[in-house]
């Protein structure tokens, strides 16, 4: 069954997967199509796909006229590398002396991340946002990266995977004299390569597209992700600018998009490793 | 075991205890700071009527709670949830799985159509949103323009009738989580081993149909309840897209249970009560993960 | 004849030619052990004979039906897989109902909840349970028939895959390596009951094993493949004291035979390092190949000199090198003598048990300088 068969044999299967295909393709064709025609041209809400007056300069000149485009990709990647950066510099340590070290408190530490993993991100979001408002934190970057740098599932994924590293491997470090600290970053990190790219994509997937936590502690454009960024284009300039708001969802989409087109399988298996795992 | 050998099991070396203590402080600093006592406070503020910007704050009891219960926006909100989610997971589960057994069947576009579906996992939703917006827009949409063309004189309003509004919000849910789905359903059926399909042919299962009875369905069952779990609490989630396109209308049609909570919280400042709708919101999703539990306890485990 | 008949069967993936021209025929009640060393193509062969994978070329029939464009499910063969394919679902009693349930239920009467109230359903569902409780009682499963298969041991599960395969009475029965799972001392128990099976049930069977002891000790007839060709199909004696290739002949028997490069001169007279053996054939380039035992130390005969002694118990092996450098192994009673190491040697033989191979491999003539004087 695991043969090749001819494509008059296959054509069934592909029909119904290019049907299927061409259904969650459609929003990002006439996404790319309506930020190419003039406003005009989308109001006779015409089905043909290429537009009768190219228009794309004018769109995508509009959106990085009216709004800092570069801003936002900037805020975005600033916060996604910030979170990703602490989760591991706290995850990897922790995962490692979960899954290895004997010490006083492991159970117990064990039980908080078994917990942790229980309460979705918007549970602590209220008391977090008052502490910021408090400390006069809020529209900043810490207030964006802070409250993910830990993560429950970065701790228990890290652990899983050191679990299933050989004792001998530890042993032999220590007998070469390292230190603890050396032996993470020097044993165990290269050999945690795996998990931390399944979990660095799964990361930043979640970030990039957040809109809750953003929405809650960011005011105005100085601090806003792409996804802020799109929704502030939206109410404010665009209005029923559809042509220009396409465009800036283009712009938008297309980092992480990109990057996914290019590294498709890593994308892929990352988020099936820990979304089996977690 | 006897009292010689405990202590000697027990007491781990000095400088291993150090380094593990050392090593989880970081993380354990973290963890207290920015999601225990967090979520111990939202707890608390659950039973409070605190207000963001007033000067003090009254413990009150159940009083949230009980003005929950009366609202009749939190029962909308409630209800519009379930609907959401109900038709969101049984929809992005069975395409998920459909799209990972078509992609399974065959060699040819594997890699291809598995991009495609996966698409929606990694695009901004807030952008997609926008997308969707247009798509479905009432006048200059392609959507009811295409319909306009088959001969159907008024189509719906989709996002802007209260009649559509779920239905729509739905199917976006749909379209962002069939994706997600099929990669892990993909993930559970290259983990079935190749020669039962080979057993079930030999055994009599002729059509495709009776081979999926007898291996794919029953061998998928781990994966199937991991599923259905993780789409169920991906669902009850739903917020972006009801922040960007409805805001919870026309006249709350579209009104869920983490918007109302935000909408508490942050628009009108009442911490007090948007921490209840949270806590509701809590169980709800501990609810889930329990029964997820119980029902491997009881059978899809196979030893 | 009935049984399976596979005849010029090839198969290639892609550059590969894993089947070439093959054909064999299992007879009517026969047991035929297929054996090579592993990437010889004989699982190939028996997937292509149960029908889940197809042939380039050539035809398979069995009971005398030509099944090649058949299905699996419609061969009339069953089959038990090396790693057992249970269906870790279901309880001993479920796999082994199987073969049944697919083929006397229909596709509505197995349908859950539902299937149960279909007329006829519960009638049909009991006679499969008689037929299941039969088998388990010959196999000695009835212990263990609401176990999954999770819960058995490697020999447990090897008996409810037996059963399964048994259950249907199929026009055939292939085993693909149906032992190589099992820890040594089980596996010699579990050879005398498949023997027994296949004698009770009296169906044309096919045995793929790439241990030559299995093949040697279970089949009325053996066929060795190599490289994708069979290379001789013969009862196992034959196959041991009479190979048609010099490949069978290395890889069947341990320890191996043993092979010196000889030749035959325009007399015809066979010798071996310049010196006559006492046996003449066609000239030019020859393999003299020798079993152990056939091997004895004596006063004159081929020149060695002795390098080590093994102590097998009920043998002892004493590991010699030829002049030429070739190593030469004889099997000795353990009361023999046993020469230190270094000791030069004379090595006698039975002319009449010498094989002969051409420097193609192929097996020629020997006789005996007298008997050709005859001719």
């Amino acid at each position: 069954m695991d043969e090749r068969r001819s494509w008059l044999a296959d054509a069934p299967r592909l029909l119904l997967l290019a049907a299927l295909g061409l259904l969650v393709l459609a929003p990002y064709v006439w996404m790319v199509s309506a930020s190419l025609k003039p406003l005009d041209e989308l109001f006779r809400a015409s089905l043909a796909l290429w537009p009768e007056r190219f228009f794309a300069v004018e769109n995508y000149g509009k959106v990085f006229a009216r709004v800092p485009v570069f801003q936002y990709i900037w805020n975005g990647i600033v916060v996604c590398a910030g979170i990703l950066a602490f989760q591991l510099l706290f995850a990897v340590p922790a995962g490692y002396a979960l899954a290895k070290l004997r010490f006083p408190g492991r159970d117990i530490a064990f039980g908080a991340v078994m917990l942790g993993l229980l309460v979705p991100p918007h549970v602590p979001a209220l008391p977090l946002y008052v502490g910021f408002s408090q400390l006069g934190m809020l529209n900043t970057y810490a207030a964006l990266i802070l409250p993910f740098t830990i993560s429950v599932f970065a701790i228990f994924l890290f652990r899983q995977f050191f679990k299933a590293l050989p004792d001998e491997l530890i042993h032999a470090a220590r007998l070469d004299g390292m230190s603890e600290a050396g032996i993470v970053w020097r044993v165990v990190l290269p050999n945690a390569w795996p998990a931390a790219t399944a979990f660095a994509i799964f990361s930043v997937v979640a970030h990039w597209n957040d809109l809750f936590w953003p929405l809650i502690v960011v005011e105005g454009p100085s601090r806003a992700t792409p996804a802020l960024g799109v929704l502030f284009f939206r109410s404010d300039e665009a209005g029923d600018d559809f042509a220009a708001l396409m465009a800036a969802a283009v712009i938008m989409t297309a980092p992480l998009v990109l990057a996914f087109l290019f590294a498709q399988r890593r994308f892929v298996e990352g988020i099936a490793t820990t979304g089996l795992k977690g | 075991m006897s009292d010689a050998v405990l202590p000697l099991r027990r007491a781990a070396p000095i400088g291993e205890a150090l380094a593990g203590l050392m090593l989880t402080a970081p993380a354990a600093i973290a963890y207290a700071v920015m999601l225990l006592l967090p979520t111990l406070a939202a707890v608390a503020l659950a039973f409070t009527d605190y207000e963001l910007g007033m000067p003090g704050f009254a413990w009150i009891g159940l009083d949230n709670f009980s003005e929950l219960l009366a609202d009749r926006g939190f029962a909308v909100s409630l209800r519009n949830t379930v609907i959401y989610v109900g038709i969101v997971t049984p929809l992005s589960i069975a395409l998920g799985l459909g799209a990972a057994l078509l992609i399974e069947a065959g060699i040819r576009g594997r890699a291809l159509f598995r991009a495609v579906f996966f698409l929606p996992v990694v695009s901004l939703t807030v952008a997609m949103a926008a997308a969707w917006q247009y798509l479905l827009h009432p006048t200059i949409g392609p959507l009811n323009a295409a319909l306009r063309r088959l001969g159907i004189a008024d189509p719906p309003f989709w996002l802007s009738s209260s009649d559509w509004v779920l239905a729509s919000l739905a199917a976006i849910g749909v379209w962002e989580n069939l994706g997600y789905t099929m990669v892990l359903f993909l993930a559970g059926l290259t983990a079935i081993p190749r020669e039962l399909y080979a057993a079930a042919q030999m055994d009599g299962a002729r059509r495709a149909v009776d081979r999926f009875r007898l291996v794919t369905w029953p061998l998928l069952g781990p994966t199937t309840l991991f599923v259905v779990t993780i789409t169920l609490i991906r669902s009850v989630r739903v917020f972006d897209t009801v922040a960007v396109l409805t805001q919870g209308g026309p006249n709350r049609a579209s009104e869920v249970l983490l918007y109302t909570m935000y909408r508490e919280g942050f628009t009108y400042l009442r911490l007090g009560y948007s921490a209840a709708i949270t806590l509701v919101f809590l169980v709800i999703v501990l609810g889930l993960v329990w029964l997820q539990t119980k029902a491997l306890d009881r059978k899809i485990h196979y030893g | 004849m009935a049984g399976i008949q596979i005849s010029s069967v090839a198969k290639r993936f892609g550059a590969v030619a894993a089947l070439n021209d093959v054909s064999l025929t299992v007879g009517q009640g026969e047991f035929i052990a297929l054996v090579g060393p592993s990437g010889c193509g004989k699982t190939t062969l028996m997937r292509i004979v149960a029908g889940i994978e197809s042939a380039d070329a050539g035809r398979i029939l069995v009971g005398g039906r030509d099944v090649t464009r058949s299905r699996a499910a419609d061969r009339d063969i069953a089959m038990v897989f090396q790693s057992y394919a249970l269906y870790p679902h279901l309880t001993v009693a479920q796999n082994i109902a199987v073969p049944l349930a697919m083929r006397r239920l229909s596709g509505a009467d197995r349908l859950p909840l539902l299937g149960r109230f279909l007329p006829g359903a519960a009638r049909r569902r009991a006679a499969i349970a008689q037929d299941v409780a039969a088998v388990a009682r010959s196999l000695g499963l009835e212990a263990m028939l609401d176990r999954r298969p999770g819960q058995l041991s490697g020999g447990q599960r090897q008996r409810v895959a037996l059963a399964r395969a048994i259950i249907r009475r199929p026009a055939a029965f292939l085993m693909d390596e149906p032992l190589s799972n099992l820890d040594a001392a089980l596996r010699v128990q579990t050879r005398r009951e498949i023997v027994d099976i296949h004698r009770a049930a009296g169906v044309a069977t096919l045995y793929v094993t790439h241990d030559q002891t299995e093949a040697l000790t279970m089949a009325d007839r053996v066929a060795v493949m190599m490289a994708g060709r069979i290379l001789q199909v013969a009862t196992p004696e034959e196959i041991y004291a009479d190979p048609q290739d010099l490949r069978v002949a290395t890889f069947i028997g341990s320890p191996r035979i043993n092979t010196l490069a000889a030749e035959a001169g325009a007399d015809g007279v066979v010798r071996l390092a310049g010196e006559a053996v006492g046996l003449v054939a066609t000239p030019g380039p020859l393999t003299l190949a020798l079993r152990p035992e056939d091997l004895w130390i004596a006063e004159s005969g081929i020149a060695a000199t002795a390098e080590a002694v093994e102590f097998l118990g009920e043998s002892v092996l004493l590991h010699a090198r030829h002049a030429s450098g070739e190593p030469v192994i004889l099997r000795l009673p353990p009361e023999a003598p046993r020469p230190r190491p270094g000791t030069a040697l004379r090595l006698g033989f039975d002319p009449a048990r010498a094989l002969l191979f051409d420097a193609a491999g192929r097996r020629v003539a020997a006789h005996a300088p007298a008997e050709r004087a005859l001719v």
